[in-house]
């Protein structure tokens, strides 16, 4: 049976800049599971990282939340509660939940440390705030945490400052520094983004090997959906502050339905097309300082309905786990077919998976 | 940072040399010599120049002159008091300015620090205007203005505090010219310090310090202030200098006796060795809070504390 | 989920149709910019504060220039009879306020006068900011005085373009041993403190308007040509000015023709706030008392003169105190303006 940890239901989140309101996030409905991994795809500017921020209740401060309901269910004094977390303050969430329950990696390992601080007094930190802690056995945990996360000579690395470390030792430590509190859920806002392909592929395998290990739930941030297939059970891609297509990694991969989905499958390398073959989606995202009239992707559609311009399609069920926001899945909506590379490349991939798991 | 601090160091004293170059070329350079007086006859005046070491040649009065900066030895007064070594006359007017500098730069930074945070916090509200506001005026508005509006109406007309300086009011003689002098260390500082901050609490480290659950005192003070004071001490150089500038003309208005009403004088009287003393005591001073500043900044940032480490791997 | 065919929508036949291949290639070219100059001047006045900046200097240059003519009076025109004047403003007068009365402190209370009355042909007598103790009009002496702050202003902008930007220029392209030594040089130079360098400089030469220039041109132009090599250091690389030089560019031309317009919104802002800095240096210098000599007025040596009446003749100083502040004042709000309208970073959002 799969347990319900988190359920984000319709969040609404407006920015106030000096260009106007920008509104990032437009209703977006996430559901969490014990011990499973959801993926948010989606380009740069999408809204993931926003949404992510508001469970971790760290908007800054010109961020405003519309509306919007974030049920996180958690063991507290001994007792399973679900709480909406925005109606906790500043200082409950940081109290009850930051670091303790939810914890969250960040996309530049370069930045995300304080350089002010050693690494160790980073690592304690969340222990002997949520816990108080004794100093030495704070240290001590901090050491094996160091281990975990493949830091060799940890308790000399204790005293290095971030500056002595590289991007990949330093995403180590910010991951060790996320699970010093045993955290039920791990928010991995693209984690290898900033790294090179070596090390972002090990990094990768050590959230894996730690989420076995732990059985800790994961959101995992990305613009890569080939991370998507290693990684995660659940997908949402989201486009311009919605969730416009969400599934299991099998229906998104194998049966997507929306045309922004077909052009992140298509963008993706893969062995057997050639780099030149590679299509990206053409245009730009909107600009979400602007009010959104119709569907926000039908600019850069070639599947755009003349509906398009006008009504923003809903999310249209396809099966049980399976939903996606086009007019193309509508009763009324035009026959058509997939584009014949998505054809050929899903077809690939579903003989690779087959291979994969005979072999 | 022994090397950090050795190159530092090793800039000091080149620049302080450099000025005791120029001082001296300068010397060599005034028009006239106090001793233009018509009264005087030539033989008096010979008698003078040689009496002061006017006559020998240039390296020798050079080699001299650094020997007697260095060791205290400023010549005499030639016209405010004559015949008084300058060294006396600052011995008594130094630590009245410092006091004063001090007492500014301690208001300034307490209140402006305080300010900015304050502003930073509470980014785009009424608050953060209203600093903002205040700053932008303390910044633009010189010292010498606050120090007039201060004495003319809390010293005249109103008269709580005194208004010209006397010794024995003690401390309450330093209220007005201290507050007329912070303004612009504290306009400054805020401005700096709630820039510096919303950088610091906008930076990714700092989400990541919250969301470990950090929050309130511990937060601000451990890691926002931390980080963002190693920006706001460098500061410190350019408004020890707006400082000097100010007490030299806030000395004069509230006729303290300073080092800045002294240079006023021997301004005004052409008093050569006390203007070229106190240059050379103003870079001095200059100069160090530069190092201090400097070494300051080594200590605070890890980067540059560390650097010996890193050559070594 | 409901189907969506149940909502009232208003629908027509070909809504469910699809828009076709052209759709993608037209909307591509929605993004359309205003030019620099537009879009500066948009940001600039959603800036309340530098909008009043600019305002109140387009006035005060105004009145710089027409003041002295309109008054009626000649700035050194001392008017025997007519010393220590109050402020008398026509129209204004009528209310009770600026009628040339002033209230003196006296050892047996207070004592309030108007010289307007008791002088011969007083009564016809106006001065609109009052008299010094010399029966100078004030008000022609505070616009000719401003005239001198902004003939500084001039100066420091001039300074910084071809002393700072030059320089830092300089330093940044050819870099190396050349950038070596100009940079330990402004190290150096910016251990002396400004008070020392300029004092030094104006008892060496004499006071006037040429020392005070020389003074400002000495210290003023150090934090351009910081800005101004940081932009050469960043753009050196860059692949137009590779480009220029691969075509035999000489490296004048480069720096003026390829790296200049690039750096000019830095320029902007830099000699906005280099002006409040140079303006204070004269009315310091004036304070201190080798400042321009008599019987030219500058705004400093207004402020100098006439805090010898400060507790007799309060109304002496506030116009040159005044015109000083707003000018400063408006100065750094005009630059704080231009900073965030020119700030890169906020074209982001
Ligand atoms: N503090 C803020 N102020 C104003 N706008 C913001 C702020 N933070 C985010 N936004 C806007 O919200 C939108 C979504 O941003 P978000 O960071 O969630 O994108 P993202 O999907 O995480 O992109 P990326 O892949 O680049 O990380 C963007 O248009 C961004 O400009
Ligand atoms: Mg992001």
């Amino acid at each position: 049976m799969r347990e319900k940890i988190l359920e984000v239901r319709d969040l609404a989140i407006t920015f106030n800049t000096s260009a106007g309101k920008v509104r990032a996030v437009r209703g977006v409905d996430l559901d969490l599971h014990k011990g499973e991994t959801v993926a948010i795809v989606g380009e740069s500017g999408s809204g993931k990282s926003v949404t992510t921020k508001a469970i971790m209740g760290i908007l800054s401060n010109n961020g405003a939340i519309d509306s919007g309901e974030i049920h996180y269910t958690f063991e507290h004094e001994g007792e399973t509660v679900t709480e909406n977390l925005l109606d906790f303050s500043k200082k409950q969430m940081r109290k009850t939940i930051n670091g303790k329950h939810i914890a969250m990696i960040f996309q530049d390992p370069m930045t995300s440390l304080d350089p002010t601080m050693s690494i160790g007094n980073q690592i304690i930190e969340g222990m002997r705030t949520h816990y108080k802690t004794k100093k030495n056995e704070a240290q001590k945990k901090a050491v094996e945490l160091l281990e975990l996360v493949g830091i060799t000579d940890p308790e000399s690395r204790m005293k290095n400052y971030p500056h002595q470390l590289s991007g990949g030792m330093r995403q180590r430590i910010v991951i060790a520094i996320a699970l010093a509190c045993d955290p039920d859920v791990l928010i991995c806002d693209e984690p290898t983004t900033a790294l090179d392909v070596t090390i972002q592929a090990k990094i990768l395998e050590l959230i894996q090997d730690i989420q076995k290990k732990t059985g800790i739930s994961v959101i995992y941030i990305t613009h890569d959906l080939g991370v998507v297939a290693k990684v995660a059970e659940y997908v949402n891609v989201m486009y311009a502050g919605k969730i416009v297509e969400k599934g299991t990694v099998e229906d998104i991969f194998y049966d997507p339905k929306h045309p922004y989905t077909w052009g992140l499958l298509l963008a993706m390398p893969d062995l057997e097309t050639n780099t030149d073959k590679l299509v990206s989606i053409p245009g730009n995202p909107p600009n979400m300082a602007h009010d959104i009239v119709g569907d926000p992707f039908y600019p850069r559609n070639t599947y755009a309905l003349h509906i398009d311009k006008k009504v923003e399609p809903p999310l249209i069920e396809v099966s049980e786990t399976h939903s996606a926001a086009t007019w193309l899945l509508s009763e009324q909506g035009p026959e058509y077919s997939l584009p014949v590379e998505l054809e050929d490349r899903i077809t690939r991939m579903k003989e690779e998976a087959k291979l994969y798991a005979a072999g | 940072m022994k090397k950090y601090i050795l190159k530092r160091v090793g800039m000091s004293v080149v620049t302080l040399l450099v000025i005791v170059l120029v001082l001296f070329v300068l010397m060599q350079l005034l028009p006239g010599s106090p001793f233009n007086d018509e009264r005087l006859s030539i033989e008096q005046q010979q008698v003078l120049m040689s009496k002061y070491g006017l006559n020998d040649s240039a390296p020798v009065q050079f080699f001299r002159y650094v020997r007697n900066m260095l060791t205290g030895d400023f010549g005499k007064s030639y016209t405010i008091s004559k015949d008084t070594d300058v060294a006396l006359l600052l011995q008594n007017r130094l630590p009245t300015s410092l006091l004063l500098g001090g007492l500014s730069i301690l208001l300034g930074s307490v209140a402006g620090l305080f300010l900015g945070v304050a502003a930073a916090l509470k980014h785009n509200s009424l608050l953060d205007s209203a600093a903002t506001f205040f700053s932008v005026i303390g910044v633009s508005i010189p010292s010498y203005v606050f120090a007039l509006g201060l004495s003319y109406f809390f010293g005249f007309q109103l008269s709580w505090l005194p208004m010209l300086y006397n010794a024995d009011d003690g401390l309450r003689a330093f209220a007005l010219p201290a507050v007329a002098l912070s303004m612009t260390v504290m306009a400054t500082v805020a401005r700096f310090t709630r820039t510096e901050m919303i950088e610091v609490l906008n930076s990714d480290y700092m989400q990541l310090v919250e969301s470990k659950g950090v929050s309130g005192v511990h937060l601000i003070f451990k890691h926002a202030l931390r980080n963002a004071s190693i920006s706001i001490i460098t500061i410190l150089g350019p408004l020890v200098v707006s400082l000097m500038t100010g007490s030299l003309v806030v000395e004069k208005i509230f006729s303290i006796p300073g080092i800045g009403q002294l240079m006023v004088q021997a301004i005004q009287s052409n008093d050569y060795n006390v203007i070229l003393a106190l240059a050379f005591v103003y870079s001095a001073l200059y100069i160090f809070v530069m190092l201090a500043v400097d070494i300051l900044y080594g200590v605070l940032d890890p980067r540059i504390r560390l650097a010996k480490e890193d050559a070594h791997g | 989920m409901d189907k969506p065919l149940n909502r009232p929508i208003q629908q027509t036949l070909n809504d469910f149709s699809f828009i076709g291949q052209d759709n993608v290639r037209v909307m591509d070219e929605v993004y359309e910019e205003d030019s620099f100059w537009k879009q500066l001047v948009k940001r600039i006045a959603k800036n309340k504060g530098s909008v009043f900046g600019f305002v109140t200097i387009t006035l005060i240059i105004f009145m710089a220039l027409v003041g002295p003519m309109i008054s009626g009076y000649e700035f050194d025109e001392q008017i025997a009879g007519h010393e220590s004047m109050a402020p008398r403003i026509p129209v204004m007068e009528n209310f009770g306020i600026f009628d040339g009365s002033e209230t003196l402190k006296t050892s047996t209370g207070e004592l309030v006068v108007n010289k307007y009355e008791t002088i011969e042909g007083g009564e016809d007598a106006y001065h609109w900011f009052g008299t010094d103790v010399l029966g100078r009009d004030l008000f022609t002496r505070t616009w000719v005085g401003t005239r001198i702050s902004l003939y500084i202003a001039l100066v420091a902008v001039i300074v910084d373009v071809f002393i700072g930007m030059s320089y830092g220029m300089i330093s940044g392209y050819y870099g190396g041993k050349v950038d070596n030594a100009m940079q330990r040089s402004v190290e150096v130079l910016n251990g002396i403190p400004n008070l020392v360098v300029v004092t030094l400089l104006i008892i060496v030469l004499k006071p006037g308007l040429m020392s005070i220039t020389l003074a400002i041109a000495i210290t003023g132009w150090i934090g351009m040509s910081r800005v101004s090599r940081a932009s050469m250091l960043k753009l050196k690389e860059s692949e137009y000015v590779l480009a220029a030089r691969t075509m035999g560019a000489k490296d004048m031309t480069i720096m003026y023709k390829e790296i200049l317009p690039n750096i000019f919104s830095q320029l902007l802002i830099m000699s906005m706030f280099s002006i409040p800095n140079a303006i204070f240096t004269e009315a310091f210098l004036a304070f201190v008392g080798i400042g321009i000599p008599v019987p030219m007025a500058s705004l400093g040596s207004l402020i100098s003169e006439n805090f010898k009446s400060l507790t007799t003749h309060f109304y002496m100083i506030v116009p040159p105190v005044l015109v000083l502040a707003l000018l400063m004042l408006s100065f750094n709000l005009l630059a704080d303006g231009l900073r965030d309208a020119l700030d890169p970073t906020m074209k982001e959002v």
